[in-house]
């Protein structure tokens, strides 16, 4: 399988003397949908400044569809398509121009460029905006902007560099509808986000950085499969006082209408229901916690925090 | 990206930045229009008769190509330098930075916009200068090719401050501290040779006194310099800024960390 984006190696070391990236390397195969995980500073947003030109590396090698971008860059960025994460147009122009224009900046002529313009335009809700100021567009707006602008010449690898930060739930979730069928079209995306719900719904794989380091890089199947406890809420049909004694898990009672249980993964669901039934307990509606790959990214950071404590 | 591409990406930032500065036309081509108007009036009309001739010429028609000149100056100047500081501070700069554009197009894609800016203005102050003076053309092929190579070479000159600023004031600086004495001092309202000759020496190492004599030989058919020194000047400092400048694009100074 064609290899979308290679990373080997990469290091940045900021004129600050901040060692941003320590040596990460990635592989993105064509047509996946990847997530890059981390916490604010770790490092994501460096490798992908990188990558996109707008960071000098300090060490390393980057290829994209198998070019180096230090030996042919302009032909690995014409591959390439960049959502970043802060709005990075000018406010004074209108969507139309500034879609046209980045077209015109690969080499598309005006009328491929107009239609194409019309069409991303369109299909992110953005037409009838066309000749508005760029200024007096929604957050959300500005978001899609962006992403329309990314896509006018047809990039092969997408990068979406927390794409969704503060948008609404509705449009986040049109926007994951877009995004995915950009992907089955055969676009590689590489995503950034802090919600991780969403890197669980898009993605197949994923790769979490910290502190400048990859410290996990698998599917995200396989790492879901390794999260050992969940914690459900559970709604009640009617109001306890306290907790009856249950035989497994762990129970806590938040309100008179609301139970909370934390299992293994052995245990299983059909465990708790045995136990409500026992009880004579009727649930109304039952949901997860914390989103589970959350939970395995806050176990990996920490895990990872742990283990730089203990070699230092 | 092969020729016609490199074309339509260098097409696509003239087309932006020509739309830039004639969308905001009342803060771009209307003040230096007004400004070089109240020097025609007041130095020309005014305090001009009182002056009589300078080098043959009545003293408006003298000052005049300097005065053009000067606002080809200031305008390819700061249109580049402010422009592409903007860019850089909105960051949509990147926008190009990611797009295989290579760099010598982007930094002719902003000189031919400062370029144009500096000689469309240059033109209405032309034609302003009709209404208070009498100015023939000596030469059309030293006008054209001077007010050309001036806004080349400053708008090179405002690329370089767009590079090297961190912040909106960083761009006013060198219009305010370096670009208007050199102006001032360079012949645009008196002949070097009414200055004393330590003072003529010294003047002969400001380059914009190069430019406005050249341009006036071509008006007037009058220099205080060797008009070959003049274009010598003009290509040695174009040449060495496009140079250094895209020298600077290549490392990423002042655009990536």
């Amino acid at each position: 399988m064609t290899t979308a984006l290679s990373i080997e190696n990469l290091e940045k070391v900021y004129a600050n003397g901040l060692r941003a990236l320590k040596g990460i390397s990635l592989e993105v195969a064509e047509g996946d949908f990847f997530a890059l995980l981390g916490k604010n500073g770790a490092g994501k947003s460096t490798a992908i400044g990188v990558v996109s030109s707008l960071i000098n590396k300090t060490a390393g090698t980057v290829k994209i569809f198998g070019i180096d971008i230090d030996h042919n860059f302009p032909l690995a960025k014409s591959f390439l398509g960049v959502v970043p994460q802060e709005i990075n147009f000018s406010v004074f122009e209108t969507p139309f121009q500034i879609v046209t224009n980045q077209a015109g900046y690969y080499g598309i002529n005006k009328k491929t460029a107009g239609k194409r313009a019309e069409s991303f335009l369109t299909q992110l809700g953005l037409w009838e905006k066309r000749n508005e100021i760029s200024r007096e567009l929604s957050g959300g707006m500005k978001r899609r902007l962006m992403i329309a602008r990314a896509l006018v010449h047809n990039p092969r690898l997408l990068i979406l560099d927390e794409p969704t930060a503060g948008v609404d739930i509705e449009i986040r979730r049109s926007m994951w509808e877009f995004i995915s069928k950009i992907n089955e079209q055969g676009t590689t995306i590489i995503l950034t986000t802090h919600y991780l719900e969403e890197a669980e719904s898009l993605c197949r794989n994923v790769a979490i950085i910290d502190e400048g380091e990859v410290v996990e890089d698998t599917n995200i199947k396989e790492l879901l499969s390794r999260l050992r406890r969940e914690t459900y809420i559970l709604d009640l049909y009617r109001s306890m006082n306290e907790i009856p004694q249950f035989d497994r898990g762990h129970w806590k009672l938040i309100d008179p209408n609301t139970l909370e249980v934390d299992i293994s993964k052995e245990q299983g669901i059909n465990g708790i229901f045995n136990q409500l039934n026992q009880k004579g307990i009727r649930i109304q509606s039952m949901r997860n916690k914390t989103n589970r790959l959350e939970q395995l990214f806050l176990d990996t950071v920490d895990r990872s925090e742990t283990d730089t404590e203990l070699t230092s | 990206m092969n020729w016609s591409k490199v074309w339509i990406a260098y097409i696509t930032i003239v087309r932006k930045e020509v739309t830039r500065f004639t969308r905001i036309w009342q803060q771009t081509l209307i003040p230096p229009v007004i400004t070089t108007s109240l020097y025609f009036v007041i130095f020309g009309n005014l305090i001009g008769p009182r002056i009589g001739e300078m080098e043959g010429h009545r003293y408006i028609d003298f000052i005049v190509p300097g005065l053009i000149l000067m606002s080809v100056i200031t305008n390819s100047y700061a249109n580049v330098s402010s422009s592409f500081f903007s860019s850089k501070f909105q960051r949509s700069i990147e926008e190009i930075q990611v797009s295989p554009t290579p760099n010598y197009i982007i930094l002719l894609g902003y000189i031919t916009g400062g370029m144009a800016r500096g000689i469309l203005v240059g033109l209405v102050v032309t034609l302003v200068s009709v209404f208070f003076s009498s100015l023939t053309v000596h030469n059309i092929f030293v006008l054209f090719s001077v007010i050309l190579l001036t806004a080349l070479l400053f708008s090179l000159g405002g690329f370089m401050n767009g590079l090297f600023a961190r912040k909106f004031d960083d761009i006013s600086i060198i219009p305010t501290f370096v670009l208007t004495p050199l102006t001032y001092l360079g012949g645009v309202f008196y002949s070097i040779k009414l200055l004393p000759e330590f003072w003529q020496g010294v003047s002969h190492a400001n380059p914009i006194l190069y430019m406005i004599n050249a341009f006036r030989y071509g008006f007037l058919g009058i220099t205080d310099i060797n008009l070959l020194a003049s274009y010598l000047i003009i290509f040695g400092f174009t040449a060495a800024l496009y140079l250094v400048n895209l020298n600077l694009l290549n490392r990423g100074y002042g655009i990536r960390t």
